[in-house]
């Protein structure tokens, strides 16, 4: 997985509420089987004026010229402030594969829906909670400076506009750990298999019905 | 010491390991997978040279991407990517020796409505699979969540995921549900009650009189949508209607084991002194079959009503998402329900394709016909045994007598990943869970209902109170 540790980019605002997967990334595209590819169509209902489908040549699709990530001022914009509930919907990793692919590495947001939540931190895509009242003073700061930067800080769990302000965020030790490494969760999973095994025994004795085999014929 | 919620039991039990950072190893018993989120996990395993910890565990199927018309081979799936994702599946599965019901297998059908029906899910599992959907499950008194791929890829090789416990949310419902109201309007409700975010960082239990009065279908229809109200998983304790429906499903226990699994799964019940973190308290005479207005499941109000306001909004972010909402479905604030016309019909998805939906909507649409207006009603099984059974039952002959079309096993048009979709423009009455927009096709209007006011707007035209149709 790819590491993050401290990261200056340019902001993109996308001022909706419960932004759901199913916007970040439209069905059609969950019919790839690889993780990567995903960004020229992140957004896609809103990007493009007209209906996309995979394989198709997408700079020479009609663009959505009110959409802010057409904008010329977010081009190359790297950390996107979201309003609440960003990413519910359904389970599909492809939302987060699609962000990174575009190029972001942070979503700053007053809340997530859970599984997209956690399913950034497995690809190095950092989301980012602050509160409310932060998150309008961000959207302001950002909509009279467009073209405003932030640097976001796992190390010391900070956003910081250029101007020094500063915003601490919360974030989950484990996961802290595993992104400022990079770390592969199964192998240091598997560093455990003597314990999932002893566990496992437990159980057996105890709900033997789970552990059943069931031939499929 | 407070007593324990059945949330707290289930994690207790299948907890391997607490580390000091606050997170936690749990094990997980039943794994089930789909096409669409599986392939990258599985090439992850061949990539790291792993291999799955326990392939016992996982159970497969195809769903998402299949059509709905009858086909006998992948070969015959026209769109290329949809193909290659059916095959993919099927290889990966034969390559680690994992069970899948696929192509021409009466068990194939969607995820959340096969592993009930095999029995491939009991109470007091754990149960993982790569779709937020995956809560349906916890209607057996399991801890059932969605996960995403690379998760889908840890349970695979560790049988475990990396988890921290959620907060403990009991929505009660109490009293006698009205007639025609059923467990979707019931769950519809909840939502416009907590909203989409109320259960956020929760899981849910389901509990009060109402909810116990529910079949095991009408369970599986609430707990299906408490993603929909924020919460990964959603549960409902364990009583005889649990018990019942287990027992004699192809994968439950037998014999002595099955003596022993109900005696364990009797204590799958919050005591009486277990403590929630939130308690959301719903008085049943309240709900009437409720109708979505908008692209956000929250966005939902009782079939008698008329459209909200957005000027009565306080809080601003809601406010515009409500503007925005209307401006995307094409109508305006304080029209009536039933002014709303239905261009297309689908019964089916893993909320309410199950028997019971299929025999509500039959009772509709029995000897009353499709409206002219109407251009389609898709009615789509949510697994082949399902099909089997309403055929058996002659519901597909009212169905077809009523102008619907009688489909194969599959997710349909609650996603369209298939050829089964929506037209930009066109409002649809839909079974399904999502009315986000595009969900149902590019520009389509999705309107969630149950199955009974979804039949009964097919035969309308519109919306209708299917306590008035008589
Ligand atoms: S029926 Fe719809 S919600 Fe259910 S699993 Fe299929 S696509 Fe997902």
């Amino acid at each position: 997985m790819e590491k993050f540790v401290k990261h200056e980019g340019l902001v993109a605002p996308l001022d909706r509420a419960n932004v759901d997967t199913d916007q970040i990334i439209p069905k059609q595209f969950l019919k790839s089987i690889k993780r990567t590819g995903f960004g020229p169509n992140l957004f896609d209902e809103w990007r493009y004026l007209d209906e996309g489908y995979p394989g198709q040549d997408n700079d020479a699709r009609p663009k959505n010229p009110d959409f802010v990530l057409n904008q010329p001022v977010y081009q190359g914009a790297t950390i996107l402030l979201a309003r609440r509930n960003f990413g519910c919907g359904s389970s599909r990793e492809h939302a987060p594969w699609a962000l990174m692919d575009f190029g972001f590495r942070a979503v700053i947001a007053p809340s997530f829906a859970d599984i997209f939540y956690n399913n950034c931190f497995k690809n190095g895509l950092l989301p980012i909670v602050l509160s409310e009242e932060q998150m309008e003073e961000l959207f302001q700061a950002e909509a009279a400076n467009p073209g405003l930067r932030l640097t976001v800080d796992l190390e010391a769990q900070q956003v910081r506009t250029p101007d020094g302000k500063a915003y601490d965020f919360d974030i989950d030790e484990f996961r802290k750990h595993c992104l400022l490494n990079g770390l592969d969760e199964i192998g240091l999973t598997l560093q455990e298999a003597d314990t999932i095994r002893a566990y496992e025994e437990r159980r057996r004795a105890r709900e033997p019905w789970v552990f059943a085999e069931h031939v499929n014929h | 010491m407070a007593g324990k919620t059945l949330y707290d039991k289930l994690w207790d039990a299948h907890l391997v390991a607490q580390r000091e950072d606050g997170s936690a190893l749990i094990y997980i018993d039943r794994h089930i997978i789909h096409e669409v989120t599986s392939p990258q996990a599985f090439e992850g395993l061949r990539l790291a040279g792993r291999q799955p910890w326990r392939t016992g565990a996982a159970v497969a199927t195809i769903d998402h991407n299949v059509p709905t018309t009858p086909f006998k081979s992948a070969a015959d799936i026209t769109d290329e990517t949809s193909r290659i994702q059916v095959q993919t599946l099927q290889d990966n599965t034969r390559e680690f020796g994992i069970t899948e019901f696929g192509i021409g297998d009466v068990r194939q059908g969607i995820v959340h409505v096969m592993a009930p029906e095999q029995g491939a899910v009991v109470p007091g599992m754990t149960v993982v699979c790569g779709d937020s959907h995956t809560s349906t499950n916890g209607a057996l008194a399991c801890l059932a969540h969605g996960i995403g791929t690379s998760e889908v890829e840890h349970v695979l090789a560790t049988q475990t995921l990396v988890a921290k416990k959620m907060k403990n949310m009991q929505v009660k419902v109490e009293g006698d549900l009205g007639p025609g109201v059923t467990a979707k309007d019931v769950v519809l409700h909840i939502i416009g009650v907590i909203g989409t975010a109320g259960g956020t960082g929760h899981a849910i239990e389901f509990a009060g009189s109402a909810i116990r009065s529910l079949s095991m279908e009408g369970r599986m229809t609430v707990c299906n949508m408490a993603i929909e109200a924020g919460a990964r998983a959603g549960m409902v304790a364990v009583d005889d209607i649990t018990v019942d429906y287990v027992k004699g499903r192809p994968m439950a226990p037998t014999g002595e084991q099955w003596a022993q699994a109900e005696a364990y799964w009797r204590t799958l019940v919050s005591d009486d002194d277990a403590r929630f973190d939130t308690v959301v308290e719903i008085d049943a005479a309240d709900i009437r079959p409720q109708v979505s207005w908008g692209t956000s499941p929250e966005m939902v109000v009782a079939v008698d009503a008329s459209l909200p306001d957005p000027q009565a909004e306080s809080d601003e972010v809601k406010r515009s998402g409500m503007l925005r909402a209307y401006e995307y479905m094409g109508l305006k604030p304080g029209i009536k329900v039933g002014d709303i016309p239905v261009d297309r019909v689908f019964i089916g998805s893993c909320t309410n394709s199950r028997i019971e939906d299929l025999r509500a909507a039959a009772d509709v649409a029995k000897g009353r016909k499709k409206a002219d207006s109407v251009k389609q009603v898709l009615v789509v099984p949510g697994s082949g045994l399902v099909k089997k059974q309403a055929e058996q039952e002659g519901l597909d002959k009212i169905f077809i007598e009523a102008g619907f079309e009688w489909r194969e096993p599959g997710c349909s048009m609650c996603l369209a990943m298939n050829p089964d979709r929506l037209q930009p423009g066109e409002h649809c009455a839909s079974t399904s869970n999502r009315n986000f927009e595009g969900r149902q096709g590019n520009g389509g209007r999705t309107h969630l209902v149950s199955p009974a006011m979804a039949a009964a707007a097919a035969v309308a035209g519109h919306f209708v109170d299917v306590r008035e149709l008589g």
